[in-house]
């Protein structure tokens, strides 16, 4: 009799299996971005190839987004959801420069794109993304990103599929001291703008070694008080 | 305007067909201080009287951005105004964000007229108390539109709303026809006589107007104060434009008093005249 009444785990608090699903709404495009500090520039990289599997969309497409004077976002990931994403900052940028009459500064845009990253924490935009620019001072400043928002200003950084390779050597050739340890010293690197692009050329040329995903060509962007640089290498294209 | 027992409500029509409501929105933009919009081929120029409330406070924003292609002068509520606005740059930034085209200028206004509409057909609501002169380019060219409080809209080659409005009017209807061929230096001047017409006694200066340009490859700016007294410095030059304006000047000085002389004798009527038949300006 107090069978009947005891609590029964019932169906629909048991739990469920999920079948395999057939569809998923992400792809992710492959490619690298790396992004470097300096005393007064920043160099902004990644490589051009476009990819869905193990196969190739395109050789020449641009991860490289410049959203105001001083900052410019390079992402790796669904390009369709950086798209979207690069699209979405550019509008709340214009609605900022209406209400302010300026444009956002690096340090500023750095939160936005954090905020809204965080936004859709329950569908996040596939995009893993490094954001590099000048500060307020005039020094070169690089945020890094997961793909929902956790964000930390740094020296330097890579995201994508190539990461691995590449922040190894970037971490030998540009590590300083830890920020934890007194007196306080700037991350930016002490190389010279030309000694970074170098450096960024040479990552890339051997991240193309390794990563299937990583090759065809690189995008440089140079950002310092003159204003905005392109440059543009040739990578392998196997 | 006469106080009438159908004027409560701007839902209550009145035995002659009006809404008195929204004339006295209307009103509300006739007492705004001036505001002059003129186009050219390549160009829009619009110009503001900015008064200040009091010597201690600073002008009011008459002048918006609205995309790069389009901005706005404003007479009347400036509030209003403002809140509108802000209404056109988040179309314009959707419209971007959708087509990533920019939004053509006649689209918007027809817009901005829709909304306004709609306050004067809703009990719980009251019309824009703000006229709005929309300078904007699209790939057909410049335009310039007057959005009224009533909903209405139209394109001018000239216009000029706001108090002492028709001292300006009278300028541009006389000079309208040599607008298409002018250069932008030209434009600004024009714009800049205008200003005095509806300023009359008082001395132009940076301080009080402001002056925005839009054209062909070049985005909307309201010209900083350095900019804008030079261009003034630069009026005293062209010392034969102010010849002619002065040999006929009293008289437009006068009709402003007198109800409706200019448009009347003149023949042209520089845009379609808004006014009900008892237009009185200050």
């Amino acid at each position: 009799m107090s069978m009947m009444f005891a609590p029964r785990l019932t169906e629909a608090a048991a739990p469920t299996t999920h079948a395999a699903p057939t569809w998923s709404p992400y792809d992710n495009n492959g490619g690298t971005c790396v992004a470097i500090a300096g005393e007064d520039y920043c160099v902004i990289a990644a490589d051009t190839r476009m990819s869905t599997g193990f196969s190739i969309l395109t050789r020449n497409y641009s991860k490289i987004h410049q959203i105001t004077d001083k900052s410019v976002l390079a992402s790796s990931g669904f390009q369709a959801d950086i798209r979207a994403l690069q699209k979405n900052l550019d509008a709340r940028h214009q609605i900022y420069q209406h209400q302010h009459s300026k444009q956002m500064s690096c340090p500023a845009m750095a939160q936005l794109l954090s905020n809204t990253l965080y936004y859709k924490r329950f569908f996040p935009y596939y995009a893993f993304n490094v954001l590099g620019g000048l500060d307020s001072e005039g020094r070169g400043c690089v945020y890094t990103y997961d793909a929902v928002g956790s964000y930390e200003r740094s020296g330097y950084s890579s995201q994508g599929t190539g990461m691995q390779l590449i922040m190894p050597v970037l971490d030998n050739q540009l590590k300083s001291a830890s920020p934890l340890v007194l007196p306080l010293r700037q991350s930016t690197t002490p190389l010279s703008e030309v000694e970074a692009v170098d450096l960024v050329k040479d990552t890339f040329a051997s991240a193309a070694e390794r990563d299937i995903y990583t090759g065809d060509g690189v995008e440089i962007v140079i950002v310092n008080r003159d204003g905005i640089r392109h440059e543009l290498m040739d990578l392998k294209r196997d | 305007m006469f106080r009438n027992q159908y004027d409560t409500d701007v839902t209550t029509w009145s035995p002659a067909g009006r809404l008195h409501q929204v004339e006295y929105a209307m009103e509300a933009v006739k007492q705004g201080s001036a505001a002059i919009g003129l186009r050219s081929k390549t160009y829009v120029v619009l110009a503001t009287v900015n008064k200040a409330s009091s010597e201690l406070s600073a002008h009011q924003k008459k002048l918006f951005k609205i995309d790069n292609h389009i901005g706005i002068a404003m007479a009347g509520l400036t509030a209003d105004g403002r809140v509108l606005s802000r209404y056109m740059r988040s179309e314009c930034i959707n419209h971007h964000f959708v087509f990533e085209s920019p939004l053509p200028v006649g689209r918007l206004v027809v817009q901005v007229a829709d909304k306004a509409q709609v306050c004067t057909q809703r009990s719980w609501k009251r019309p824009y108390g703000v006229g709005l002169l929309v300078a904007g380019l699209d790939e057909a060219g410049p335009h310039l539109y007057y959005n009224c409080p009533s909903g209405n809209y139209a394109e001018y080659h000239a216009f000029a709303i706001g108090s002492r409005s028709q001292a300006a009017k009278t300028y541009l209807e006389r000079k309208f026809e040599t607008f298409m061929e002018c250069t932008k230096e030209e434009l600004i001047r024009h714009a800049l006589f205008a200003v005095k017409e509806s300023l009359q006694e008082e001395e132009l200066s940076s301080g009080n107007c402001g002056v925005a340009v839009v054209g062909i490859d070049e985005p909307f700016v309201v010209l900083d104060p350095k900019t804008l007294q030079a261009y003034i410095e630069a009026l005293d030059s062209g010392k034969d434009e102010m010849q002619t304006m002065e040999e006929t000047g009293t008289d437009d000085r006068q009709s402003s008093q007198v109800p409706q002389e200019g448009t009347g004798s003149r023949g042209i009527s520089v845009g379609a005249n808004e006014d009900t038949p008892t237009d009185m300006e200050t």
